[in-house]
């Protein structure tokens, strides 16, 4: 399944870029997308998954951009 | 355009960072004597010089480098520029290490400008769906939040309000403006019965509208989420870009670290020669103009031609659209207007004229539903008097009978009159034509031609097409004298008719076989080409939701001019997205071809730098502009 996330305050588009690569890299991610205009992030995977995946993508939104979160829709 | 605070702030310090470097210049100049020693007294008095310009400029980029070099990030651009900066400092070099602060700065502050513009093209959007609605309740109107109606209940828009939520006029009449939603700038008169769209404006009168659908499922909500996955849709050229800014920045490190550790050793030059040099690559190391500026191309395009009309669903199909060498068109719906009307009144009998025989088959097609009946009715353009009317009967899949003032009437196909007994040779000669034939007590009175008339911008259409370079095809399925009238009136070069749908994709597939294809179309059997084709178009206010679904571009006003604008602009987009990579990474290959040949100092590396994305950034933002002159 795919859940949406929005990025708090995203300003550089190379940084949204690198948070792309990055999640898709955590396992258990088929894909993901983010969208640095529209500051909306598309995750997708396993349902049961998520709930690991999300802490993960959370530390490395903070990682690449420490004033940006990772906020859940 | 308007700024943030933090823009604002970022505009202050830049100004102020700026004056204290004039300032240290000066002083520079005027007092202290040229040091090329470390460490000297001089060297120490320039520093304190230029301190207070390079703490205001680099201070923050300073900070998050180290935070960064906490947090594992050691080759962001924020370290590159420091490491840069710092060095320069080191080296005596104090207005270069200000420089590259500053100007880094400067860049950082018109690419947030840039995405704020952006951005705010898609809050303009979303303020096409109101928050609050206006919705009777027990006979009072409350304001509420447009989500919470519910689907039938009926809102009130005053004059002057935008409709929040689709659905049907149950009291009133207005002008209604759809220039947000279709790009057209008529207005459109609505009264009782008739369907609105939320995002349109009602100008002038007070309408009661009883809602068909949710305030998320509307019509203006449905373009906002558009827009936004369009977004999501990486082409081949912003992925190319992903890519090459990856590889990009550790190469221009690594090339560094070469230069400042190979090059004295090889050629026995003194190491500080090198090191700046290696110092002012890593200036340029940063691949933003570039990962900013496609992207911002291809946004811009969704957004600006969104309020054309024309919705993509994927920003990659602009690419494809670009190079789209033939096009087909569906006819129905897609170059007609998909209604018929009268075209010929053809009389054989000496009793009648064209008024009467218009008069009998109006009778005879009373109140019924078919499409051919309502193109009758609206020629004759007076109402029948039912008191003359009895004995109604519909023969399926031939026509009608009635008896009219007394005579018995027969309306239908060559079918039915046949089966009443009139001979084949005896009807008028309409081959190849949509007819009604009549016959009234048993004998051949006339017929009625019907023509689907053209959309007002179809031949203009095409011939832009043409002129684009790009083939146009017609694929119908109508008979093949219809469809060759039809084609000879637009000019397009070629016809293909008595099409079933499979037939239709056959020769949308023999297209494709020959290049990039577009399909234009309006219904449900059109649906298999529109998502076989390489971008398909559905008309996207009469068209079938399935086709819609199935489509890549819609076009809101199905007007099949936008056809050839939605090329305009995708094959603009392409232009500049190609501009913008070719003149950036040419400006950083020849600074780093010149900064290695000791030609430019750092100064220049930052200034060329930040000037290809100004540039970069500002040519994109080209394709946001309100005033398309390419859209007249």
């Amino acid at each position: 399944m795919t859940r949406n996330f929005k990025l708090s305050d995203i300003d550089c588009a190379n940084c949204a870029a690198k948070i792309e690569t990055k999640i898709k890299k955590i396992k258990g991610v088929q894909d993901a997308t983010v969208v640095f205009f529209t500051k909306k992030v598309t995750i997708t995977a396993n349902e049961e998954d998520f709930d690991r995946i999300i802490p993960e993508a959370q530390k490395i939104v903070k990682k690449t951009e420490p004033d940006c979160e990772l906020v859940v829709l | 355009m308007k700024f943030s605070k933090k823009q604002k702030r970022e505009a202050i310090r830049i100004a102020l960072s700026a004056v204290l470097l004039i300032a240290a210049v000066t002083v520079d100049k005027l007092l202290l004597p040229e040091s090329d020693k470390l460490f000297s007294r001089e060297w120490l008095f320039g520093l304190l010089c230029y301190l207070p310009a390079f703490a205001v400029a680099g201070g923050e980029t300073l900070a998050s480098a180290v935070s960064n070099i906490f947090r594992g990030q050691i080759f962001d651009e924020n370290f590159l520029m420091s490491v840069a900066a710092v060095a320069a400092f080191v080296l005596g070099e104090f207005t270069e290490g200000v420089a590259v602060m500053l100007f880094s700065d400067v860049g950082e502050l018109f690419e947030s400008c840039a995405t704020g513009n952006a951005r705010g093209a898609i809050d303009s959007l979303a303020k096409l769906c109101p928050d609050k609605a206006d919705v009777v309740r027990d006979g009072k109107i409350v304001t509420v939040p447009a989500d919470e109606v519910a689907v039938g209940e009926i809102i009130e828009v005053g004059a002057g309000r935008r409709i929040a939520i689709d659905g049907v006029v149950e009291e009133g009449n207005a002008s209604i403006d759809c220039s947000s939603l279709t790009g057209e700038s008529l207005p459109v008169a609505v009264s009782v019965g008739d369907k609105v769209s939320s995002g349109t404006v009602n100008i002038d009168g007070r309408l009661r509208i009883r809602t068909t659908c949710t305030s998320g499922a509307s019509a203006a909500a449905k373009i906002v989420e558009t827009v936004e996955d369009a977004a999501a849709g990486k082409s081949k050229t912003e992925a190319f870009i992903t890519k090459f800014a990856a590889w990009y920045t550790p190469a221009v490190c690594a090339a560094a670290v070469i230069t400042a550790v190979a090059f004295p050793l090889i050629l026995h030059q003194p190491f500080m020669t090198w090191v700046y040099r290696a110092l002012s690559f890593l200036v340029v190391s940063c691949p933003c103009a570039l990962v900013i500026s496609v992207p911002l191309t291809f946004f811009g395009a969704v957004g600006g031609s969104a309020k054309k009309g024309i919705l993509f669903k994927d920003n990659s199909k602009i690419e494809l659209l670009a190079n789209m060498k033939n096009v087909a068109f569906d006819k129905t719906g897609t170059l007609t207007k998909g209604v018929l009307s009268v075209d010929g009144i053809h009389v054989s009998s000496e009793d009648f004229d064209g008024k009467k025989l218009l008069e009998y088959a109006a009778a005879a097609e009373f109140s019924s539903l078919h499409p051919l009946a309502s193109a009758i009715t609206r020629a004759y353009g007076k109402t029948i008097d039912s008191t003359l009317l009895s004995d109604i009967h519909e023969i399926p899949g031939r026509g009608r009978s009635v008896v009219y003032n007394g005579k018995t009437v027969a309306a239908g196909n060559t079918k039915l009159l046949e089966d009443i007994g009139v001979r084949p040779e005896e009807l008028s000669d309409v081959a190849g034509e949509t007819a009604v034939h009549l016959a009234v007590d048993g004998r051949y009175v006339g017929s009625i031609t019907f023509r689907d008339e053209l959309k007002p911008t179809s031949a203009e259409a095409i011939s832009s097409l043409e002129h684009m370079g790009v083939r146009t095809v017609m694929l119908s399925g109508d008979s093949q004298a219809v469809a060759d009238r039809v084609a000879g009136e637009l000019g397009i070069s070629e016809c293909k008719a008595s099409l079933l749908p499979e037939d239709k994709l056959k020769e949308l597939k023999n297209l494709i076989s020959e290049g990039v294809t577009g399909f234009v179309g309006d219904g449900i059997n059109d649906s298999p080409s529109l998502a076989r084709a390489d971008v398909g178009f559905a008309m996207g206010k009469n068209g079938a939701d399935i086709a819609i679904d199935a489509a890549d571009v819609v076009i809101s006003s199905d007007d099949p001019i936008r056809v050839p604008d939605a090329l305009r602009i995708a094959r603009k987009t392409m232009r500049i997205a190609k501009e913008n990579i070719v003149f950036a990474i040419a400006v950083k290959l020849i600074s780093l071809a010149l900064i290695g040949l000791g030609i430019v100092g750092m100064w220049m590396a930052v200034v060329a730098d930040v000037g290809v994305s100004v540039v970069a950034i500002l040519n994109a933002s080209r394709m946001l502009s309100k005033d398309d002159k390419t859209l007249g």
